[in-house]
C-alpha cells in the first residue's frame, strides 16, 4: 500500500512551534492519530509541554484511535483559550 | 428551527452587549442573562498591552452552536446568542458576550454559566497576551 499524504494545520502556539500554518507530511498507509502524535511530538519535542494537545478531521474532535485517510486535513488543536 | 433560537457570531470590530440581549428577548421568557468577558490589563503582576484572539472558524462556530443546542436541551432556554471577538482586543474591552433567555432566572444562570464554562473548554479559540517584552499562549502550559 501507498503511503499517505495528509495536509497538517496548526493553530496558535502549535504553529509557532512547528514554524508554519500549513505542511504536508507522509504517514504509514493505516495511520492512527496516535501515530501521528508520536512523529509530531518526536520531530518538535515543544509539543510535549503544552498542557493538552488535541487533533481535529473534518471540523471534529478525534481520539488517538482514528485511522487517517488519504489527503486528510488533520488540525492541530493546542489548548483553548477564549472567553 | 434552530436559526431562530442561537445566533452565533465571530466579528474582528467591538462587541455590542444589547444586540445579543436583545436579540434573546422573547415573550415566554422570564430572565435574561448575560456573560461579558473582557480583556483585563494585569496577569500575574504584568501589565497586558493587548490580546490577539484567533480561531479555527468553522469549527469555532460549530462548537458553539453546539454549546447553544446544550443549553436549550438541557436548561431550557429559549434563545441563545454567543459573539465572540477576533483579532487584536485592547484592554478593558469586550472578548465575549454570551446572552440566554429562559422562562426562569435559576435556569438562565445555569444555562449562562454553563455557555461560557465549555466553550473556554471546548471551542478552538485561542488568546495570545501581548507584553511589552514579549508574548503568551493563555493556558498552552501546565
Amino acid at each position: 500500500m501507498e503511503n499517505l499524504e495528509v495536509k497538517i494545520i496548526a493553530y496558535g502556539i502549535a504553529r509557532e512551534i512547528i514554524g508554519v500554518f500549513e505542511h504536508v507530511m507522509q504517514l504509514n498507509p493505516k495511520s492512527t492519530l496516535g501515530e501521528l502524535r508520536a512523529l509530531l511530538v518526536e520531530k518538535y519535542p515543544q509539543l510535549q509541554q503544552l498542557a493538552s494537545l488535541r487533533f481535529a478531521v473534518n471540523e471534529n474532535y478525534e481520539n488517538d484511535d482514528f485511522i487517517v485517510k488519504n489527503a486528510d486535513e488533520i488540525v492541530i488543536i493546542p489548548p483553548v483559550s477564549g472567553g | 428551527m434552530m436559526k431562530d433560537t442561537i445566533d452565533i457570531q465571530l466579528k474582528q470590530n467591538s462587541l455590542i452587549v444589547s444586540d445579543c440581549e436583545q436579540w434573546v428577548a422573547c415573550p415566554d421568557a422570564g430572565g435574561i442573562v448575560s456573560f461579558i468577558g473582557t480583556v483585563r490589563q494585569k496577569t500575574q503582576q504584568k501589565e497586558v498591552l493587548k490580546l490577539e484572539f484567533e480561531a479555527f472558524e468553522p469549527m469555532a462556530i460549530l462548537e458553539m452552536t453546539k454549546i447553544a443546542h446544550e443549553a436549550i436541551q438541557r436548561f431550557g432556554a429559549l434563545k441563545v446568542a454567543i459573539h465572540h471577538r477576533l483579532g487584536m482586543v485592547p484592554v478593558s474591552e469586550i472578548a465575549v458576550v454570551i446572552a440566554v433567555a429562559c422562562p426562569h432566572r435559576k435556569a438562565a444562570f445555569d444555562a449562562c454559566a454553563y455557555a461560557i464554562d465549555t466553550l473556554k473548554e471546548t471551542v478552538p479559540i485561542w488568546k495570545k497576551e501581548v507584553f511589552a517584552d514579549g508574548h503568551v499562549w493563555v493556558s498552552s502550559h501546565p
